[in-house]
């Protein structure tokens, strides 16, 4: 059944699911992940909307926002990665909870 | 604007600019350079006000130059323009042409020291501020210069301040001067208020207004206690004028300053603690003339202050052994009988002998600084002696200095204190107001004639007799160099020729320094001045007898210091009264100890309870428990930071939780 409430409930789960992962896992590259299931659940619920909206034909905003999602979400995974590896490097870790030489 | 006004408009700013030169860039230039820059500011200052001066004196007018409007707020208007009248052209020919001779000096006088450039660059910061003073058409513009020269006068007096003793004296300068400021301020704020505007031409044309004499002549009743005191307002602004004066002119009580003030370099003596910075309080009173005649008891309170003034310092400066110190008790004793003129209402007479003392003081200030440079910074009078061929150019200048303050005629102090003693004994001579005139009368006479004996004291102990200081220092002793004669002689010239201006009438003189100030200072009290005329025959009788007595007391200050040296210690053995006198004169009757257990020590025991109380108990506390809470909450806070990551998303998820609840609870509730 393609309704707006099953497919924002489907929005609801990917987003709960990422945010689950982003607060419950460890490793960094995961966290990264769940933060990408994060933003294709918004994504979901970006285009249903757009679907289910009789003026979207003539406006497609939310078409268009999810495409500058994606394109910003790249950009964050390519750079988000290139941190890890950097990090990777110099301390042999994946792990968060080691990751905490910000505070002082 | 025409040429003269041109010139006027640059006068002040090429000392400005000699101050900025040395001020700035006195590293760069050295010591030549500094005093050649600090020296040619002043001359070029002289020659620039020679035409404001001619233009002066050839039409009678004010020369005016309008330069900017400085402040303009609802109704106050203030215009930075300067005013060269009748009056202020005279301070105006002192200020640059003494100012210009001491600069010269000067550069004799301190070519040995380490900080040229400094002294230069504060002599010529005081220049400006003097010409500020004098030349400003409105009072708040010579307040400017009056907080000006205070404030050089203070670098200067302190000019040697690694001696804390010197920079001591710098800072009493100061404070002594900020009461008598406080004064000023007063009368300019009430001037306000009852004129609207400082500007001396509003002020004077004003005064005529019916409305503002009635505002100004309101009596106020200030009864405490028993004692009944009734001031009218034009009363109260001219005491707080007053104030003002005798804070800058060393009038008691505020006089205890100008003495230590000696502590600076003796040019500085001469130019500010002598020729003018302190008779910047008769030229204010003289601007201001037409106000003060307009409350009688201020003049009867400024004739018996400048006279007892002029008495009590003339007494301490027959004790004293310094030879600067003497010159300075005489400047406020010579200040003294200014102010017993214009008390007396004669604000010419008055004028007058500020202009002549300006010759004749800085000459001996000059040459003592000539003595003290010959003896390498010897001041004690008891160890000089038998200079006079050592140092003749310096002698026979000093000596006309001598006869010029004595009072012995032709010189230029015969006319200017003789005019003074007249409007003293004027009162009772004429029979007008026997008992007043008498007293101050009495007072100037006993003035003068002291003077004659510390002068010549004086004279006596540097110059005559035998060397009583180290043959060493005797035999080094030599003439200073032209920089240093040149002003001497010039100031010498001044000193014999200035009293032929103001010859009186009593003389078949023709008076024309009183006449040519007539316009501008007020007449005071009418009815002398019309009866004037019929009184030759007593004024003469005045001048003879006052004339012997200084011939008398100086002959025997002469006598004594010449011939019996030891005669005043013998006196002082024999009567062991008069040795107690003797000591309390020496010691200035205590007022500098009486001060500092009155005023100075009950300040700063003030100073250190509020320190103490306020300061430590109140303020910082506030201050320290403000600190502590931050403290406390933030050491809490700081544990909401442990620096993982995942803990942070759980904060930004709470957050967010309950941003979306109330919004959602917003929602409901519409």
């Amino acid at each position: 059944m393609l309704t707006l409430h099953n497919c924002l409930l489907l929005s609801a789960i990917l987003f709960a699911t990422g945010v689950f992962g982003v607060i419950a896992r460890r490793n960094v590259l995961i966290v990264l992940m769940s933060i990408e299931l994060m933003l294709n659940g918004v994504n979901i619920a970006f285009v249903s909307f757009a679907r289910f909206y009789p003026g979207s034909s003539q406006a497609p905003a939310g078409h268009v926002f999810v495409l500058l999602t994606m394109a910003v979400a790249a950009a964050e995974a390519a750079v988000g990665l290139a941190i890890v590896i950097a990090w990777f490097r110099n301390r042999k870790t994946t792990d968060t909870e080691e990751m905490r030489s910000l505070r002082w | 604007m025409n040429e003269a006004s041109r010139c006027l408009a640059v006068v002040p700013f090429l000392c400005l600019a000699g101050f900025l030169a040395n001020g700035l860039l006195g590293r760069r230039l050295g010591r030549n350079g500094g005093a050649a820059v600090g020296v040619a500011a002043a001359i070029a200052s002289f020659l620039f006000s020679i035409p404001v001066a001619r233009e002066v004196f050839s039409t009678g007018e004010a020369v005016k130059a309008d330069l900017f409007s400085w402040i303009d707020v609802s109704d106050l208007q203030v215009k930075f323009a300067f005013l060269c009248d009748r009056l202020s052209v005279i301070m105006l020919l002192v200020v640059t042409g003494v100012g210009s001779l001491i600069h010269l000096y000067s550069a004799g006088y301190m070519a040995h020291d380490a900080s040229v450039p400094r002294y230069f660059a504060y002599l010529n910061l005081f220049m400006f501020s003097m010409l500020l003073l004098v030349l400003g058409d409105n009072l708040l513009l010579m307040f400017v210069g009056w907080e000006g020269v205070g404030l050089c006068s203070y670098l200067l007096i302190g000019f040697w301040f690694e001696d804390p003793e010197k920079a001591y004296a710098g800072r009493k300068a100061f404070i002594v001067n900020r009461i008598g400021d406080f004064g000023f301020a007063l009368g300019l704020f009430a001037i306000f208020m009852v004129f609207h505007s400082f500007d001396y031409e509003t002020i004077r044309a004003n005064l005529g207004d019916s409305n503002i004499r009635e505002k100004l002549l309101h009596t106020f009743d200030l009864g405490i206690w028993f004692v009944d005191v009734k001031l009218s307002l034009v009363g109260a602004i001219t005491l707080a004028f007053f104030l003002g004066a005798a804070g800058k002119s060393a009038q008691i009580p505020l006089y205890v300053w100008l003495p230590d003030a000696m502590a600076g370099p003796t040019p500085v003596s001469a130019l500010i603690h002598a020729a003018t910075m302190v008779t910047s309080g008769i030229y204010m009173i003289c601007r201001l003339s037409h106000l003060f005649v307009m409350a009688p008891p201020t003049m009867d309170i400024i004739a018996g202050v400048g006279g007892a003034t002029a008495v009590f310092a003339a007494l301490m400066a027959l004790a004293q052994n310094d030879i600067k110190k003497v010159l300075a008790y005489s400047t406020v004793s010579q200040l003294g009988l200014m102010f017993l003129a214009l008390g007396t209402g004669g604000f010419s007479a008055g004028f007058f002998h500020v202009f002549t003392h300006a010759f004749f003081k800085a000459l001996l200030f000059l040459g003592a600084g000539s003595v003290i440079h010959a003896l390498s910074g010897e001041q004690d009078l008891r160890r000089m002696g038998g200079l006079k061929n050592k140092l003749p150019a310096t002698f026979a200048t000093m000596l006309i200095g001598t006869l010029a303050i004595t009072g012995i005629p032709p010189f230029a102090g015969f006319f200017s204190k003789d005019e003074i003693l007249w409007k003293a004994w004027e009162g009772c001579l004429t029979g007008q107001n026997v008992g007043h005139g008498l007293v101050l009368g009495l007072l100037g006479t006993v003035a003068s004639a002291m003077t004659a004996f510390y002068m010549f004291r004086l004279l006596t102990m540097a110059f005559l007799g035998a060397p009583r200081g180290s043959a060493e220092a005797h035999s080094h002793a030599h003439e200073s160099p032209w920089t240093m004669t040149l002003p001497l002689i010039v100031l010498a010239i001044c000193s014999v020729a200035a009293g032929f201006l103001n010859v009186p009438h009593a003389l078949h003189g023709g008076a024309h320094f009183s006449a040519w100030l007539q316009p501008v200072v007020a007449a005071w009290p009418e009815i002398a001045t019309a009866q004037h005329v019929s009184h030759h025959s007593a004024e003469r009788g005045l001048m003879v007898v006052s004339t012997l007595i200084a011939f008398g007391v100086s002959g025997f200050a002469l006598w004594i210091y010449l011939k019996r040296p030891g005669l005043p210690a013998e006196v002082i053995q024999k009567s062991p009264g008069l040795g107690q006198l003797y000591a309390l004169v020496r010691d200035k009757f205590y007022i500098d100890e009486a001060y500092d257990r009155v005023v100075v020590r009950p300040v700063k025991l003030t100073a250190f309870a509020l320190w103490i109380f306020v300061d430590v108990l109140i303020i910082d506390m506030f201050i320290n428990v403000a600190a502590l809470v931050a403290e406390v909450v933030s050491e809490a806070a700081r544990r909401l930071q442990d620096g993982v990551v995942g803990t942070y998303a759980v904060w930004f998820l709470a957050g967010a939780m309950l941003l979306l609840g109330y919004f959602l609870y917003i929602l409901g509730a519409a």
